[in-house]
């Protein structure tokens, strides 16, 4: 007999899409019977009470969380977000829920052993209930109690050498995409960036010194997996500035029908015979491919590198040879000044440890950001409000055309006083001599 | 039960302390061929929906075998999954952005009985706990965010109508009829934790009422000047309230008619809550994409003002999904994703044949970028 009746989320159950609320009380189960006889840290009816506090949401159409709470762990000032219900008589298994954020290994790539001693952990000391994962990346355990923080962290550090993702105004956990490890599009190392990145930055990611919040997200290439050029405050995305290698003899297997277009993408429906005209050719945004006589050509100087050519024939095209990457800056969701999507700053890069280069671009961004930026000023809000001329500046940077869409379109430069021969400093007595009043 | 001790000695936090040790490193957790292959593969397939195989130099060839995560998981829906990875893949598996879940084998004899174990496991309740797909031309896994479980902020569930939708799109989530692919993102709130500001289907939570002013509180748990800049649109003021009882306290003064319930002084200051039963619901947005193929990345609109919550399955909510979905497959050009075929045929032709109501409110009129969204030329349809 369930603790809570909950006649809404019962209603979520059926359907073929796995439900959460199934698995909640599954796990809700697991623990009164205790098979295992786990010495359970916080209440056992956790997942029951949880269930029945989302019931009352969905009866009113509200949450049932307060707002905020400050904890976390010592010396750290991110990586745990405090939560607390806002009836806790009513639901005192979740009166205290607290969530921490663990940094997720790179590419979201596991072992079951290191899952398993997670859940470990986790059935013990938590909820027993996860997020695997959250928007940033981050695995997240979801709800346990003050007393439980720090028994966690050691055990995280000390025991399953991991340690906690960023939350609040500082370097939130970076994510990438699988990149090389099982991508063939994938222009540079994305792992191992990410992963230098977020070694590198330590004391960045666990301590808020930021005006807000800061994200970097690292794509192999601009199909954009994680979406860096939508939500990162600087998108790190893989790119080549030679020529993409064609296999005409690939090609001819599509045109003649042996290989399916896009991968076997499109298998499900009868789109009709290949037509590389019209799915190809047609299609390049910047008509630099031509078919002619059998035979494919690129004009590679011409290309953006949209990729759609390389995808519809993954087998006859491939990325260039001489990789890289470009950085956007800015990007971030509508809050507060409208949603921005990330501007390029730096066109090419080569991706080569130590990442010194690379480091340089985001440590000037991070002095300019830090001494200019309000509080809780996305980088991207800095941009707009300040110039993107500014940001160049702090960059030590050299204007180039791939960093706009078009030049502006009023003549109000700001012209510096050295950049006007003479300077602004004129005598209006000799002026005057010439130009009466 | 008795509180059993990790080694911690709250007396001296600082004793044995370990920190800033980062995430454990990826190459830890590679599969073998992934770990010989790495940087090395030549190409990739789709054999069938949720099923890939990468091919590498080395003529390796790893089968990924992609299920649908549900982002909000147990541990021992965790433990069932490393159940499976032992018994079929030695132990390796990776989960995507989009909250899948991606079991890797080494040759293709082994991809049918993971398949066929997979399929298999059902919860209780009767749903598929690993359905099979997500991949190519069809709707991939919803990325959402914490709404009702555990977030203060939130306008609408996440969860909930996560799971709702994908049962209404579960069709499409395990086959690739679709012109591209689709992906639908749920944000709780337009804090966004996620980006559906560029999806191809956005549901996004939204308040409409402005906040509910705690007066008698307000000073004792906010600053109100923070609370006062935080806003965006300058809709807040400092002000004395007289309470019932005749005693007057600072607060703060709400300039309604300015207000576009985006939360943030919430954010600052709890005696500030938004959330309404009547007030709360879903908006709905369309039309945007990271990917630079063929296209820049472009913002999704919105296209529907306001759903209510109608927990809990959300049916206004799902029906539009489905039938804009519908109408785009059916017009679309192949490789078209929803935001270009939209521009192709006209943002006045979406609305017809979607036959979605075009109010005032969709009328962007929020600072400078309102500019130029209108139309600045004589080139319409009719």
């Amino acid at each position: 007999m369930a603790k809570h009746e909950t006649p809404l989320l019962d209603q979520l159950e059926s359907g073929p899409w796995p439900s959460f609320v199934s698995d909640i009380k599954q796990e809700a189960e697991a623990r009164a019977k205790n098979e295992k006889g786990v010495e359970y840290q916080i209440p056992v009816d956790v997942c029951e009470d949880l269930l029945g506090v989302l019931e009352l949401s969905f009866k009113h159409g509200r949450t049932h969380w307060k707002h905020g709470g400050i904890v976390g762990v010592f010396g750290y000032g991110g990586g745990v977000i405090g939560r607390y219900c806002d009836q806790p008589e009513m639901f005192p298994g979740v009166a205290h829920f607290h969530t921490m954020r663990v940094n997720q290994p790179g590419g979201k790539f596991y072992t079951t052993k290191f899952l398993r001693d997670l859940c470990n952990v986790w059935d013990m000391r938590g909820s027993g209930l996860t997020n695997m994962h959250g928007s940033t990346g981050d695995i997240i355990l979801l709800g346990t109690t003050t007393p439980q923080l720090e028994e966690i962290f050691f055990e995280l550090t000390h025991t399953y050498n991991t340690d906690l993702g960023g939350s609040g105004s500082n370097l939130r956990t970076p994510a990438d995409c699988v990149g090389e490890a099982r991508c063939e599009w994938s222009c540079y190392d994305t792992q191992d960036l990410c992963y230098n990145l977020t070694q590198e930055y330590q004391d960045e990611l666990h301590r808020p010194a930021f005006p807000y919040k800061f994200k970097f997200k690292f794509d192999g290439c601009p199909n954009c997996c994680v979406a860096s050029i939508a939500r990162a405050d600087i998108s790190f995305i893989g790119t080549w500035r030679d020529d993409i290698p064609v296999d005409q003899e690939a090609v001819a297997a599509y045109v003649g029908g042996e290989l399916a277009p896009n991968g076997g993408a499109h298998a499900g429906r009868d789109w009709g015979p290949f037509d590389i005209k019209k799915e190809v050719v047609d299609l390049c945004p910047t008509n630099c491919i031509q078919y002619a006589d059998g035979k494919l050509t690129i004009d590679s100087k011409e290309c953006t590198r949209c990729m759609h050519c390389i995808a519809v024939m993954p087998r006859a095209l491939r990325i260039g040879n001489d990789r890289g990457l470009s950085i956007l800056v800015g990007a971030k969701a509508p809050i507060l000044d409208g949603a921005q999507m990330g501007s390029l700053l730096v066109p090419f890069i080569k991706v080569e440890e130590p990442y010194d280069e690379i480091k340089e671009v985001i440590e000037n961004i991070w002095d300019w950001w830090m001494e200019e930026g309000k509080n809780r000023e996305r980088l991207g809000e800095l941009m707009k409000r300040q110039g993107f001329q500014r940001l160049l500046e702090a960059c030590n940077l050299k204007p180039d055309p791939r960093m706009v869409q078009e030049p502006r379109t009023n003549p109000y430069i700001f012209w510096k006083e050295d950049e006007v021969p003479g300077g602004f400093q004129r005598d209006i007595k000799e002026f005057r001599k010439h130009h009466l009043r | 039960m008795a509180f059993v001790s990790s080694g911690y000695n709250p007396a001296k936090p600082m004793e044995n302390r370990i920190t800033d040790i980062g995430p454990r490193k990826y190459d830890e957790f590679y599969p073998p061929v992934i770990k010989k292959n790495k940087g090395k593969w030549l190409y990739h397939e789709i054999l069938q929906p949720g099923v890939l195989v990468h091919v590498a130099e080395s003529g390796d060839e790893v089968y990924t075998v992609r299920v649908g995560g549900i982002r909000l998981m147990s541990v021992s829906l965790i433990r069932e999954v490393c159940d499976i990875a032992d018994k079929h893949c030695d132990g390796h598996l990776r989960f995507t952005t989009r909250n899948n879940i991606e079991f890797m084998v080494d040759s293709k004899d082994k991809v049918q009985p993971l398949i066929d174990d997979l399929e298999s496991r059902k919860f209780k309740g009767g749903s598929f706990k690993f359905p099979v797909g997500g991949t190519g031309a069809g709707v991939t896994n919803i990325v959402h965010t914490q709404g009702w479980i555990h977030c203060h902020t939130p306008a609408t569930d996440a969860s909930g109508p996560v799971k709702a939708t994908m049962d209404v799109l579960f069709d499409d989530f395990k086959s690739m009829r679709l012109p591209a692919q689709m992906r639908v993102s749920l944000a709780c709130c337009l804090n966004m934790c996620g980006a559906v500001h560029c999806s191809d289907i956005a549901i996004l939570g939204y308040h409409r009422k402005p906040p509910l002013m705690d007066h008698e509180y307000l000073d004792k748990m906010c600053e109100i000047p923070l609370a006062i800049s935080s806003c965006p649109t300058a809709a807040l003021k400092p002000g004395k309230v007289e309470l019932a009882d005749g005693t007057s306290v600072k607060s703060i003064m709400v300039n309604e008619p300015r207000c576009m319930f985006c939360g943030n002084c919430y954010t600052m200051c709890p005696s500030m809550p938004l959330a309404d039963t009547e007030g709360d619901g879903i908006v709905i947005m369309a039309g945007g994409k990271v990917s630079n193929r063929i296209s820049a990345p472009k913002f999704s609109k919105v296209v529907v003002a306001f759903f209510p919550n109608e927990a809990p399955r959300w049916p206004q909510t799902t029906d539009c999904i489905k039938k804009m979905i519908e109408v785009w497959a059916a017009d679309a050009n192949k490789y078209e994703r929803l935001g270009e075929w939209a521009e192709r045929i006209g943002w006045e032709r979406f609305f017809e044949k979607c036959e979605l109501e075009f109010t005032h409110h969709l009328i962007d009129d929020f600072r400078d970028p309102a500019y130029y969204t209108w139309r600045q030329t004589t080139q319409f349809k009719f």
